[in-house]
Formats: structure tokens, sequence, C-alpha cells
């Protein structure tokens, strides 16, 4: 039975979901999966119509946790809008102020310290490395491990958000990058933790991949399931660890060399499949790849001013014009775009979220596929709602 | 920039190409298109095999609204003036004040980069006619995947109809919501949940009283009164779709 065979129920101007079944003995089932939902990684619907088990139509729902981000900036200073950056991808804080500063750095040419583009460095690789954990530490949970794994990367990550926590103020909610470098310089007795933390981390991916790669259930569960073809993946704007894991070449770190990417050397681990066992090797490769960063990062690290002499902060009106500045998230392709009229507000303030852009094929890869496995393939895609939603 | 532009306008004839500068430090200048033949452009860059923009980064809506631009003139009249007893018609120079309202548009911005070489970021942009009723844009999910959520969002949010999208309708804001947030004079309801009462005609009876008094004679000390709000006025609201 082949999906062609599904008659589809088209209105105009709205894709209706199939009523009549492909072999046209019974019905089809309309499941709407959330919003309250414990798998769906936040306030996220699907609606989905299956054929017994099997999904034969998928949409996608949000909106549930918009909080209208980008209008508020149009009303707020541009560095107002730092705090609300936190809580875009609240996972990653770092990184969504490292990419709302680049952009704005951007757009009106200010340059940033060696100092604070190391601790940028450094800041962003703990934050991967914490993602990632928390990533794969959900997908197993939801393939029924019952929080055990998900608990032993919480474990590492509590001591990464404690380093964040003593750096920052606030563990998940950062608010540190500034236009021109860093809100609070390191400290010494900061720098021998985060050694410590990172002398640590290799023996906990070691123990993650000891237990979990060569699982039974997890490999039966995840190869060859929600497999998505690069070709589809480039056209659909999908980026970050799900693009690599569909065998593309692109990390935004060695493609646009942004902050200082350039001095440390990391590889790109790419997946041959690109189904969700992939997926999570290559979050687990990335993982030691951030590692090594962070290990050429830490005892690299000059000393000098940590935000830059000549930045303007008080009345601090760009010029008229506008920039578009990208990083490499943990979820993706982080990317802000700014236009500016000459006013203390942005005038048009955008956030490119990953993780909305990555669901577009969501549908395209559950089809034919169980419910239980499109838990599993929304879970590799590892979104979080409030970067979806804004 | 100027190369990308004379091969679109060789490849795609009647392309309708702008260059727009970006006069920030930034220097992301970008290629304003024509909708009409816009499609084709997206397929032209996508297709070449030199530019392979196979990767559509972001779609922006943007809000221009209708800009008031006030401007003094000089203007030369013929009056018929007095002079030394004798009438005579002299030319008279006179600095006029004129008013006229630039029409404003609504505005997509695409940023394009190539996987395949690893260069961009090519920014397309494409205005509709106007604000009100001519807000259609040529779609371009046929050519990159990725415009098809985005897409959604600018029409949810700044009502830009795209041609020829599969599924439009509004991804952010709930399916009944009326308007367009983004907008630059977007008004929010009072009451987003609003259902009428028997209060409603209570509240109009008062309202009106109210802007009776309001046009009382010049003399009273009355404190001003705040404007009739929009208690409930959905239905009143001029609704943009």
């Amino acid at each position: 039975m082949s999906l062609a065979e599904t008659k589809t129920e088209r209105v105009e101007g709205w894709n209706r979901a199939p009523v009549i079944a492909p072999d046209g003995e019974g019905e089809l089932l309309e499941v709407a999966m959330g919003p309250h939902h414990p798998s769906t990684h936040g306030v996220f619907r699907m609606d989905v119509t299956l054929d017994g088990e099997r999904v034969i139509w998928l949409k996608p729902v949000f909106g549930y946790l918009h909080r209208n981000h980008e209008k508020i900036a149009e009303g707020a200073s541009y560095l107002a809008s730092m705090p609300y950056t936190d809580r875009l991808d609240y996972f990653c804080s770092l990184t969504n102020n490292w990419a709302y500063a680049l952009a704005v750095e951007k757009l009106v040419g200010q340059e940033v310290p060696e100092r604070a583009e190391y601790i940028r460095v450094i800041l962003a690789e703990l934050t991967r490395v914490q993602n990632h954990a928390s990533s794969i530490g959900f997908l197993i949970q939801e393939m029924g491990a019952s929080g055990t794994p998900l608990m032993y990367a919480f474990k590492e990550r509590e001591k990464i958000l404690d380093l964040f926590e003593s750096l920052t103020g606030s563990r998940m909610m950062c608010n540190y990058m500034r236009f021109g470098g860093c809100r609070v310089d390191v400290s010494a007795a900061w720098l021998d933790a985060t050694r410590k933390v990172v002398a640590g981390l290799p023996q906990f991916v070691d123990e993650f991949e000891a237990l979990l790669s060569t699982n039974e259930i997890l490999m039966a569960r995840c190869q060859g399931v929600g497999v998505l073809r690069p070709d589809l993946a480039v056209n659909a704007g999908v980026s970050g660890p799900m693009l690599r894991a569909s065998g593309v070449n692109y990390d935004i770190r060695k493609v646009d060399h942004y902050g200082i990417y350039d001095r440390f050397k990391f590889r790109v681990p790419l997946g041959d499949h690109g189904d969700i066992y992939d997926r999570y090797m290559v979050r687990v490769l990335e993982m030691r790849e951030s590692i090594k960063i962070l290990e050429q990062a830490l005892p690299g690290l000059p000393a000098g001013p940590i935000m830059d002499a000549k930045a303007k902060i008080r009345g601090f009106r760009p010029k008229p014009g506008e920039a578009y500045g990208r990083i490499e998230a943990p979820k993706g392709e982080l990317g802000f775009y700014l236009i500016s009229d000459g006013g203390p507000n942005p005038y048009r303030y955008r956030v490119r979220p990953p993780s909305l852009i990555n669901l577009t094929i969501l549908e395209d890869m559950c089809l034919g596929h169980n419910v239980a496995d499109v838990v599993l393939i929304f879970g590799s895609v590892d979104i979080v709602l409030g970067e979806v939603d804004r | 920039m100027e190369e990308i532009k004379a091969a679109i306008e060789a490849a795609v004839p009647g392309a309708g190409v702008e260059l727009v500068l970006n006069p920030s430090v930034s220097a992301q200048h970008s290629l304003r298109i024509a909708p009409g033949r816009a499609v084709a452009v997206a397929m032209f860059l996508r297709d070449d095999p030199e530019l392979a923009f196979d990767f559509l980064s972001n779609v922006t809506g943007v809000d221009w609204p209708d800009k008031e631009i006030t401007e003094k003139v000089k203007v030369t009249h013929q009056v018929a003036k007095t002079i030394d007893g004798v009438e005579q018609t002299v030319d008279e120079t006179v600095e006029e004040v004129r008013k006229h309202v630039e029409p404003g548009c609504l505005e997509a911005v695409f940023h394009l980069y190539s996987v395949a070489k690893k260069h961009g970021p090519l920014v397309l942009r494409m205005r509709t006619v106007n604000r009100t009723d001519q807000v259609e844009l040529p779609s371009l999910t046929q050519v990159w995947r990725s415009a098809e959520f985005q897409e959604r969002e600018v029409f949810d949010l700044y009502g830009i109809v795209f041609t020829g999208h599969p599924d439009l309708r509004r991804i952010l804001m709930w399916d009944g919501f009326k308007d367009h947030p983004m907008r630059k004079d977007y008004v929010e309801p009072d009451d987003f949940e609003y259902e009428p009462t028997p209060h409603d005609e209570v509240l109009k009876r008062a309202q009106e009283r109210r802007d009776k008094e309001q046009a009382a004679p010049a003399g009273t000390t009355r404190p001003p009164v705040a404007p009739a709000g929009n208690e409930g006025t959905r239905e009143q609201r001029p609704v943009a779709e």
C-alpha cells in the first residue's frame, strides 16, 4: 500500500486531512498529540491522521508560546532586548546572546577584544555540550528509559550550569554577552572550576556512549527511522546536527569564520543515513569536538579587557542600515536580522529560529512510520518551543 | 553583487532587478526583484551551477507605513496689485506648505546562502504594491521548501498573501485572530476574547452621553475625558483581511 494511493480531500486554500482510508475500509483516526504531552518538548501540537498505527498525514501546530518577542524588541532599545534573547532557546541562552551581539556588532562594525572572544567560545562550547547531552537524554527518555540516562546527562549539565551561575549570576537566563564583549570578567577561580569540569567531560561522554550507542533497543528503534535525504534537508533550510546527520558538510563555525573558531582544530562529524541514530551519533561526536575546542581555548585565554573601550553603551543609536548575523547554535543556524532607522530602537528585529525551520520537513520524515516513531523523530529534531514561537 | 544582478538579468528577461545599497558597515547589499518574475529568478539562483543558492536561510516581513511628507514649495502666482495707482498683474512668489502622503508597502526579505559553494548571504527583497488591498507576492515555497513555514509566519504577522503557497494560513496566532499584529499600526483590542453581553447596550448609551458632554461649549472646567476606547469593538474595527 503506497502513500500515493491515499485519497486526500483537498478544500480550497486549506490542506485537509484525508478522511477515507487507503484501502477503502474503515475510518482513519485523527489524533491531536499535544499541546499537553510529556514528549512534545514544550507546548506543541501535532495533528496526526493514522491508518491503524501508521501516520499518513501530520501537521505541526504551534504558537502556544508566542510571546511577541519581535514586536517588544521594536519598542525596546537594542540592549534591552538582550535579556529577551535568553528566553528564545532557553536551554542555550549564551549562544542566543552571542548571535544577537554578533548581529549588532555587524551592524555597527564593532570590534570585540581577544579575551572576550575566547570567553565567548568557551561558554558557547560548554552550552553545546550541555545541550547535546540533554537532547540525547530526552531522546532516550522518550524511548522508554524512564529517566535514568536523562539524569546521567543532567548530572553533567548541572556542573556546567553551576559554572554559568557563578559567572553570570543565573543558571539558564544568563544575559552575559554585550555589544563589544562580555558583561563580567572571568576569575582565576572560575577558570580552575571550568578546567575541572572539562577534565571530567571526556569520561562522561565515554560512559554515555558505552551505555547507549550499542544498546539493542536504541539501535532497533533509531536505525532507519525518520530518514532525511540530504537534498531535501538543504532545500528545506535544515541546519545544525540534523543537516550534518544527513551527510551535508555545513557547519557555520567553519563556513562563516565568525569569532575565533579558525584558531581551533576541530572536525565536523557527518552522518551517512540521516536517520535518528545518525543524529544521535552526530550529537555525541559533536560533544567530543566541543571538548576538544574547550581543551584548546582554556589554556590559550589571553589577558586583556573583556569589553571594547570604544563601545558605545549609552545613547546607542546605530546608523540606518541592516545586518544579518548568524552563528552555529546547538540547535542549528540561529540568525538575527536587524534593520536600523537611526533611532535607539530597531526598526525591524527578526529572529531566524532553527527549531521552527527544522520542523518544516517533520511531516516528510514521519510519513509511513508508526506513532511511537513520530515521538522519536520529533525528539531527534531537537526543538525548543521558546525558539519556535518566540 | 553587480555580477549577480547582470547574471539574473541575462538569464531571466524582464526580471526587474535593482540594487539596494545598505548604508551600514555590514555592507550586505540587497537586490530588489519585481514580483512578476520572482519565481523564475529564484529558480535561476538555485539551479545556476556558479551561484548555487540552494539554502534559503531566512524570510522576513517588513512594514513600511504611509509617510506624510511636508515640504515647503515656492509657488509663483499671478496677482493683481495696484502699484502707484495703476492696476497690474504681478508675479508674486510665495512659500506654500504642501503635504502629500507617500504610500507605504509591505516587504519580504529573503536571505540566501549556498551550501554547495559555501558563499552568501544574498539578500533579495520584494515589495507589495500597497498595504491595504494589493498585498500579494509570489510564494517561493516551490523553489525552496524552507519558505513554507516562514511565509506562513509573514502572512500571519504582516498580511502579505503569498500566491501559490500550498497551505497559507496562520501559524503563530490562533485561527480566528483578526488583523496582523506585527504591522506598525496594529492596535490591540482591549479584550481578545470578547463576547457580547447585555451590558453592551448600557455601555454604548454611556459612551454616547459622554461624547455629547465632550462637545459641550468651551469654558467648562471639566477634566479632559479619555476618548472612547475600543471596548469590545472587534466588529467595528476595520478588518484588514
